[in-house]
């Protein structure tokens, strides 16, 4: 088991015509079951053609009808990528990844709305992905320093996930999903959905969860861990030194109003029993601690 | 992206809503010339600076003649204004704005966020105009009246109208404060604003609804629909070194620490900066290069670290994905050699191709300090400095 994805997922590269689909489709493809999964790529107009083995289509609902695809991968320009997840949504795609940076905060705001009114998940967008080790790769992250076991991790980071999950592997503890739920300050997944579902993967024995400055989701993901989670939970928060009202690379990491501080979040985890950390460079080994 | 407060007050006029007359200017004789085609008997003469708090900082002043104008823009022009906004080293007043005085009756605060749990656009009104927003929050909170827009649906004139009323507008003034409301969503969604604040919003004697002060940010994702944003920025206002970054694509911020960062990924440099302090030592910056630096972008972020006399070392965090260490490595020596480095270098290189990372830094012959781990990168950098 694993959350989101596994190798049973058929999935379409919405935008892989573009230099960044077609790099990551071909990455993707090469990861393990990588090559039966990828089963069709989105980009009007271009109907006809092949990326990397993978036929391409005009539109989301050819592609499913097609394909029977059930998720999206977007690598789309952030003009146009809030279309292609709506375009996702419409043809009825169950869960929809969404790397794209820069999709303007406005365009977030009306897609969610149709995403709430629908079946569909929706993940990131300005995230890395998500990567089931040894099944399925669907992202940008690098595949190789995954491996197959127990521990999900949860990040709003990027580059701190593979710092993470390579400091995880290096101490023999495989991960069960891993998931990058993207650093915009509207997005799809939040940490407390992430959370519920590696509590009840059976597989998942232990969760990192990595969050950062700005908004409530990781105050809101506590107060759920404390009064639900049945498994250990290591965190750290990225952005103890950061000032207030300067935006810190993700356009979500924002301290506003004297709101969404590292040491607000840090207290509201340790509150809820989860096992803080403030030095990065230690969350593989107090993981590792904790799962004894 | 910030605006001045005349740059939100004439887009809000855009929309139909109501400010006092006003003329920005550059100099003492603009001030007075401004204010004597405005007319009347009373100016108020206010300093435009990005950040908040200006007028308990001195920076908005009253004029009851062209004298005092004159005066109060002799005063204000070079002003360091010091708020709590702008931190210590305060912010220098470039601009003026003087505006035709108002006859105000009433105070009103409203403010637009973007809720990022509802995942929609929320105005919050108090009857508390003028007090900052965080100090109702704090003393008051049950004078703070939201609405949760429905994204699909806008703003509706039901829920707005019952908002004016709940914050204590006067009958005769609800229409206008409500129409007020209505033009401000629109604004704010059309302008693709991150945050509007009116404060005060002021219903006048004779019962207008003005905005007697605006401030508006934008969301930067959407600058490729507002070629105007280009216009409106004001660099004076941003920190050079943060400007310099921009224009090579890097982001960065300065911080007053001893150690530059050179990081990949937002999170990771925060996490960075993190544990310089963890360590006892003080971050000098953030800045992420991306995922797709070049040996240009290195060297143009060094050269920006190395501006800075606090600097006392430079610790690069790399963990490789997309980015292959050999590639940032080659980056590394070249920036190293042509910005002639004289303070410690730490590198840490990790993840893809990072053993021929390392050998292209070991064979470099420049001076450098490796690192294994983050926390073996840190405690390297804060020895170094404290070695000074």
């Amino acid at each position: 088991m694993s959350i989101l994805i596994n190798k049973d997922s058929r999935v379409v590269t919405q935008g892989i015509t573009g230099k960044t689909g077609a790099f990551h489709t071909k990455h993707s493809i090469d990861y393990a079951f990588g090559k039966q999964a990828y089963v069709a790529g989105v980009t009007p107009g271009k109907a006809g053609q092949e990326v990397e083995g993978v036929p391409v289509y005009d539109s989301v609902k050819e592609a499913k009808a097609q394909t029977g695809c059930n998720v999206s991968v977007i690598y789309v320009p952030p003009p146009f990528a809030a279309a292609a997840i709506d375009e996702a949504v419409e043809a009825g795609i169950g869960l929809v990844i969404c790397i794209t940076e820069g999709i303007p905060v406005r365009d977030m705001i009306q897609s969610s709305d149709k995403l709430r009114h629908s079946d569909t998940i929706l993940v990131g967008p300005n995230c890395p992905g998500v990567i089931t080790p040894d099944e399925l790769k669907i992202g940008i992250m690098p595949g190789y320093i995954h491996k197959k076991g127990n521990i999900g991790v949860v990040s709003r980071s990027g580059t701190l996930t593979y710092e993470v999950v390579h400091q995880l592997t290096e101490l023999g503890m495989g991960q069960s999903t891993c998931v990058g739920i993207g650093g915009d300050p509207v997005n799809g997944l939040k940490h407390l959905d992430v959370m519920k579902m590696f509590n009840d993967d059976p597989e998942t024995e232990g969760v990192v969860l990595c969050g950062e400055i700005g908004g409530s989701d990781e105050e809101e993901c506590a107060a759920w861990i404390a009064e639900n989670m049945s498994k250990p939970v290591v965190g750290f928060i990225a952005g103890v030194t950061a000032p207030p009202g300067k935006r810190m690379g993700h356009a979500g990491a924002i301290i506003s109003g004297g709101k969404g501080t590292a040491d607000e979040k840090i207290a509201a985890l340790q509150a809820a029993g989860v096992h803080v950390t403030e030095n990065p460079s230690d969350i593989g080994t107090l993981m590792k601690s904790v799962m004894g | 992206m910030k605006i001045h407060e005349y740059q939100a007050k004439a887009r809000l006029r855009e929309y139909g809503i109501k400010t006092p007359e006003g003329v920005p200017c550059y100099t003492v004789d603009e001030a007075v010339a401004g204010a004597e085609k405005l007319g009347g008997n009373f100016w108020v003469v206010k300093a435009q600076i990005h950040a908040g708090g200006r007028g308990k900082a001195g920076g908005v002043l009253l004029a009851k003649s062209l004298e005092e104008v004159r005066e109060h823009a002799t005063t204000l022009f070079g002003k360091i204004l010091i708020t709590p906004q702008t931190g210590p080293q305060g912010q220098e007043v470039r601009r003026l704005y003087i505006e035709s005085g108002v006859d105000i009756a009433q105070e009103l605060y409203v403010g637009v966020v973007v809720d990022r749990s509802r995942r929609c656009v929320t105005f919050m009104g108090s009857s508390e105009g003028g007090t900052e927003i965080e100090e109702v929050a704090a003393s008051t909170p049950e004078k703070i009246h939201k609405i949760f827009v429905d994204p699909a649906s806008g703003m509706r004139e039901n829920e707005a109208r019952e908002m004016c009323v709940n914050m204590g507008v006067p009958a005769q003034a609800v229409d206008s404060a409500t129409g007020f409301m209505m033009a401000l969503y629109t604004a704010f969604v059309e302008e693709d604003a991150s945050l509007a604040e009116i404060n005060p919003l002021v219903v006048t004697g004779a019962g207008e609804v003005v905005a007697l002060d605006a401030k508006i940010n934008f969301d930067d994702n959407a600058s490729f629909r507002h070629p105007l944003w280009q216009e409106l920025r004001d660099t004076d206002e941003e920190d050079a070194n943060e400007v310099e970054a921009d224009k090579v694509g890097l982001n960065f911020i300065s911080l007053d620490g001893s150690i530059g960062c050179l990081v990949n990924g937002a999170g990771l440099a925060m996490a960075t900066m993190d544990i310089i302090k963890l360590y006892g030592g003080s971050p000098a910056n953030f800045l992420d290069v991306g995922g797709g630096a070049n040996a240009e972008q290195v060297t143009a972020a060094f050269k920006i670290m190395l501006k800075s006399d606090q600097v006392k070392a430079i610790m690069v965090n790399i963990f490789g994905g997309i980015m292959r260490c050999d590639v940032i490595a080659d980056g590394i020596v070249q920036a190293a050699k042509e910005v002639q480095l004289n303070i410690p270098l730490i590198v840490r290189l990790e993840g893809t191709n990072v053993k021929q990372g390392r050998q292209i830094l070991s064979d470099s012959g420049i001076q450098l300090i490796t690192a294994t781990t983050m926390s073996d990168a840190a405690e390297k950098a804060v020895k170094a400095v404290a070695q000074q």
